[in-house]
């Protein structure tokens, strides 16, 4: 694909260590606001690998996105705080680098893409302008070259006649469309790691289908590593390899898809999987969890879960578990995990 | 077959498109063109389709919140559109709508026991004026909330428990239809199941019948009796459950099926997907004939001349209504029937009370907690200064806050 | 630190209980003004200055019509503590009892105001269509005119009269008709963000009337921006007032108001400063006083702040 071959010119800054792309440790995020501290990721660890899906699932409220936009560093701080934790893309801390370097690795080395695509598109720019501005800005490229990398981009994203409507604006374009040009956008300058917050929550299925192969076809053609943020558990099914599931700020459980999906390891990620109505049965009797996750200011101790958990015991309320290896390649933050998977 | 209660007949809804200074009509957005279907009682009609379909217009046709361009709608065998003031209110007190956004659909401004009182206050009639405070707590214990709670604000609850709240409002005056627009979208996962598992007991308890209108097709499958496809203003495929999940004839209606994920990845790549192109095309202008001619791989030329009714065709197994030229079954979901399966009682509970409280702190949480959990609890509470607790508490709390 | 935590997790558990009473939206916006200083600072201000327009004995007990020729002039004294002017007058009297002119034709002001702009507003927001049109459009009209002018014409049409209500309620008169378009505007952009409302719709679904859908669905959710704009407003009526006497076309001598009283003293402005500065102080503390308290309500009400 020439177009693969053109935007990689520039190589990248950085080298993956063992494969590793990203590596995300121990991280805390709380904001400050005027009714108190509210802890929205409690410690959290993960790493992404080179040409991996790693899905975050979570409810709202679980600090998923959260997450995304503290590794893209795009948190507003204030009122978001950072007090512990790091962020090593390729070996390097984003979190202790200068600002001007991080800016630095927004677009070639990380990038993002959004749910609601309208509002991040700017809307008085026609979209081939702002596809180009990247190359420009980043690349230096002149606007005529920038423009045609653009068309090669859109077309690349399989927008039709992208020659055609590479002058035309945001609102004159479908929801699905709109994303396909985020898309673009995102890995204009060849990101190593694409981070896609709830890319399809917004679309139709029918749309939401196309854009799920889209993103998987472009992640094998660039070896990209991908995390792929949703609550969604039927999109996980398809695209993931990986799934760290959030639930109140901190990861309760992460597995391979098809180990978790079999068995799942914490008693959250069970309730979630029987909770939901599936389009291949009929008679099911739905079931839920029930109850909510906890206030973010105000984290019940032991394990987050416990309050709504129906197995919980007196250790759950005064202990809070650690993620801890429970099978070979499974890890999961319950005091209970084997009886779970055993279940 | 139960009797009919509400029928949609012929609805049409467009609205005009104005352009320049005089406000002159350059075109019509075709929003609901020509959709017809019976509710019978105490069932459910699952109404599902893409945005720009039309489903949330013909809800709101059927609760005449707008009124048709053409078309009836009969309750009962009376037609809606003719009825005088007092018939109307009459008839407005048969037939209520449940909204999709839990955050807009209650009046900050109220308190909840004002909320659900309102429509005994509209139609004086259905509660003596002593026994509506009465009345609004019994819904509230009918919806699974706590009776207590009748002075709280919107904004005291949570997301879960304001669609709770909109649905006693919709069945304070004890309808027969309720219009249920979205009901559960808006809702996470986990909350969602115990809406819908409400909304099926309320319609058992009340004899309710459900328009039950979504885009998420998993959910209406579960929820319906009956299920409606729609594709820019028309029904392209009406028909039981299972005939339109097991057997769908409509091209429109297998691709939706073939593109919702299904939450399990051994699946993965051995679902047939069937991919369509382009975009669904405006509703202001919608192509000739078959309205999805130009993204359907099986269209010929009859299917751009000639418009297909939605008439009773074969599939395989009897018939059900289609509005393809060329309808013919095809396998797109292999349907496993998982009736005999509970659910773990360990992990998940099947009841329909609110459990949102649980966890939250917001206030009772008593109502479903396993006798032993709560003794527990009670005896952790009541001492706190348990020592081997206490060191657990303090090094807990000690992270959080670094 | 670590005893507080440890005393207050364990508590922190859920238990059964209704912990959070009930709380509407009005007195959640009473608690956040309550903690704000510069709700405190505005309000003991108002307070003061209405108590001035009320009882003016209260705090003065000279006539502020007792003419002292020989002490025309004389700069602030024990006797006179802010002086007298060039009539004689005493200036703190004149102060305090020009309060009432001020503070009258501001509340009156912004009173009108609201009702008049407010209901144009809700009826053209509500109603839509033609309605709708005519009424913006003759806001527009009124909104043209420029304030001075408007105000000359309707002051010179009205009959001169002495009664001192009837001046003043000739200012409101023409303060009112300039005022209301901008009120009505403000009206109907919140009447047309909340109409679309699912809770509006809900009520239309239940079969209830227009009045009572405008009355318990509609005004209550529209009324906030109303209500700060107005609060701001009233200061700024106040100025207006000040301004009008100032050209003199507003409140005449014999009336005590504090334009007046500025308009007299500019003259001397050079030579008696303080027949300037008192007046002006006071005018400038209620109008400020005024606009602090409206911005400490729209912060109160704003609900992205919760």
């Amino acid at each position: 694909m020439s177009t693969a071959t053109d935007t990689t010119t520039s190589g990248h800054t950085y080298t993956p260590k063992d494969g590793v792309l990203l590596e995300v440790d121990d991280l805390f995020v709380e904001f400050h606001t005027r009714d108190g501290v509210a802890t929205a990721i409690n410690g959290v660890s993960f790493e992404l690998r080179q040409g991996e899906s790693l899905a975050i699932l979570g409810e709202s409220g679980s600090g998923k996105s959260v997450t995304a936009q503290a590794i893209m560093g795009i948190l507003d701080m204030p009122p978001a705080v950072i007090p512990q934790g790091h962020i090593r893309y390729c070996g390097e801390d984003l979190l202790t680098m200068p600002e001007e370097q991080r800016r630095k690795t927004r677009g070639p080395e990380i990038s993002m893409i959004f749910q609601d695509a309208l509002s991040s598109l700017n809307p008085v720019f026609p979209v081939g302008w702002q596809i180009a501005e990247m190359f420009r800005v980043h690349r230096g490229m002149n606007k005529s070259d920038a423009l045609e990398q653009a068309v090669r981009l859109m077309e690349r994203v399989q927008i039709p006649a992208a020659r055609d409507r590479v002058k035309a604006y945001p609102h004159q374009f479908s929801g699905g469309m709109r994303q396909r040009i985020m898309i673009a956008m995102a890995i204009a300058l060849d990101p190593a790691v694409l981070i896609a917050d709830e890319p399809t929550t917004a679309l139709d299925v029918t749309v939401q289908a196309q854009i799920m192969a889209l993103l998987e076809e472009l992640q094998e053609e660039r070896q990209m590593g991908l995390i792929l943020i949703t609550h969604d558990l039927g999109v996980v099914a398809d695209v993931a390899d990986r799934i760290a599931v959030m639930y109140s700020g901190r990861l309760v459980e992460k597995a391979e898809v098809l180990d978790l999906y079999a068995s799942p390891g914490h008693p959250y990620t069970r309730g979630l999987l029987e909770s939901i109505p599936r389009l291949d049965q009929k008679g099911q009797t739905l079931a839920a969890i029930g109850g909510l996750p906890p206030n973010l200011m105000n984290i019940p101790p032991g394990c987050p879960f416990n309050p709504r958990c129906r197995m919980a015991q007196d250790i759950c309320r005064t202990d809070r578990p650690a993620l801890r290896e429970v099978a070979p390649g499974r890890l999961s933050a319950c005091h209970f995990a084997e009886e779970v998977i055993d279940a | 077959m139960p009797e009919v209660v509400l029928s949609a007949n012929n609805l049409v809804k467009h609205y005009p498109i104005k352009k320049g200074v005089l406000r002159r009509t350059v075109g019509h957005v075709k929003a609901v063109d020509g959709v017809s279907f019976d509710l019978h009682k105490g069932e459910t009609l699952g109404i599902v389709g893409e945005s720009g379909c039309g489903k949330s217009t013909l809800g709101r046709l059927l609760m005449r919140l707008e009124e048709p361009t053409a078309g009836t709608v009969q309750f009962e065998g009376q037609d809606w559109s003719g009825a005088s003031a007092r018939e109307t209110r009459r008839l407005r007190r048969n037939i209520q709508i449940v909204f999709q956004d839990p955050y807009t659909s209650l009046n900050p401004r109220m308190t909840v026991g004002d909320i659900i009182g309102e429509p005994l206050e509209i139609h004086p009639d259905v509660v003596p004026k002593g026994g509506r405070r009465q009345r609004v707590q019994e819904l509230l214990d009918l919806v699974g909330l706590n009776p207590e709670h009748i002075n709280r604000y919107p904004h005291q609850f949570s997301g879960g428990q304001r669609q709770r709240i909109g649905i006693a409002r919709g069945i304070a005056l004890n309808p027969k239809v309720l219009i249920c627009d979205e009901p559960v979208s808006a809702l996470d996962v986990s909350v969602q199941a115990q809406v819908v598992n409400l909304m099926e007991k309320l319609q058992d308890e009340l004899g309710l019948a459900y328009v039950f209108i979504a885009h998420d097709l998993s959910v209406v499958r579960h929820i319906s009796d009956r299920v409606g496809v729609m594709y820019l203003g028309r029904m392209a495929e009406l028909g039981e459950e299972d005939e339109v999940y097991s057997r769908p004839t409509h091209p429109y209606t297998q691709a939706l099926l073939s593109a919702v994920p299904v939450p399990d990845p051994t699946l993965r790549g051995k679902r047939e997907q069937i991919v369509l192109v382009g975009d669904v095309p405006s509703p202001a202008n919608p192509p000739s004939g078959c309205r999805f001619h130009t993204r359907c791989w099986k269209a010929q030329d009859v299917c751009s001349q000639e418009e297909p009714q939605l008439e009773m065709r074969q599939d395989g197994a009897g018939g059900h209504l289609s509005a393809c030229h060329f309808a013919e079954p095809r396998l797109v979901v292999e349907t496993v029937d998982v009736s005999d399966l509970v659910p773990d009682e360990r992990f998940v509970s099947s009841s329909t009370d609110d459990l949102d409280d649980v966890g939250s702190g917001l206030g009772h949480d008593d109502s479903l907690a396993p006798d032993d959990r709560s003794t527990v609890e009670r005896s952790s509470v009541s001492d706190p200064q348990a020592p081997a607790d206490t060191s657990r508490v303090v090094q807990d709390t000690d992270d959080q806050q670094r | 630190m670590t005893e507080a935590a440890v005393s207050e997790a364990p508590t922190s558990t859920p238990e059964g209980g209704d912990s959070a009473p009930a709380r509407s939206l009005a007195s959640d916006a009473w608690r956040t003004m309550r903690s704000n200083p510069l709700f405190w600072v505005s309000s003991v201000l108002i307070v003061i200055f209405t108590l001035m327009a009320i009882f003016p004995s209260l705090f003065t007990s000279t006539n502020p019509t007792e003419a002292i020729l020989r002490d025309a002039r004389v700069r602030p004294n024990a006797d006179a503590w802010f002086g007298r002017d060039i009539q004689g007058y005493d200036i703190y009297a004149r102060c305090i009892y020009g309060a009432r002119a001020s503070i009258l034709v501001g509340l009156l002001t912004t009173v009108f105001t609201t009702l008049v702009g407010g209901i144009v507003g809700v009826f053209a927001g509500y109603v839509g269509g033609w309605t709708d049109t005519i009424l913006s459009r003759l806001g527009d009209v009124f909104f043209a005119i420029p304030l001075l002018l408007g105000a000359v014409i309707v002051l010179v049409t009205l009959p001169a009269t002495d009664n001192y209500f009837y001046i003043v309620l000739k200012v409101v008169l023409a303060l009112v008709v300039l005022g209301w378009p901008s009120m009505a505007r403000l009206m109907r952009s919140s009447v047309i963000q909340v109409k679309p409302n699912d809770y509006v719709q809900a009520a239309r679904a239940l079969g209830a009337s227009p009045w009572r859908v405008v009355r318990s669905h509609i005004v209550p959710n529209a009324l906030a921006p109303m209500i700060v704009v107005a609060t701001i407003n009233l200061g700024a009526y106040i100025s207006a007032e000040a301004t009008l006497s100032y050209l003199g076309i507003g409140l005449q001598p014999p009336t005590v108001s504090w334009g007046v009283d500025i308009s007299a003293a500019v003259v001397g402005m050079r030579t008696t400063p303080h027949m300037l500065f008192f007046p002006s102080l006071f005018l400038s503390l209620t109008v400020l006083a005024f606009i602090m308290l409206g911005d400490v309500v729209r912060d109160a009400l704003d609900p992205k702040n919760r």
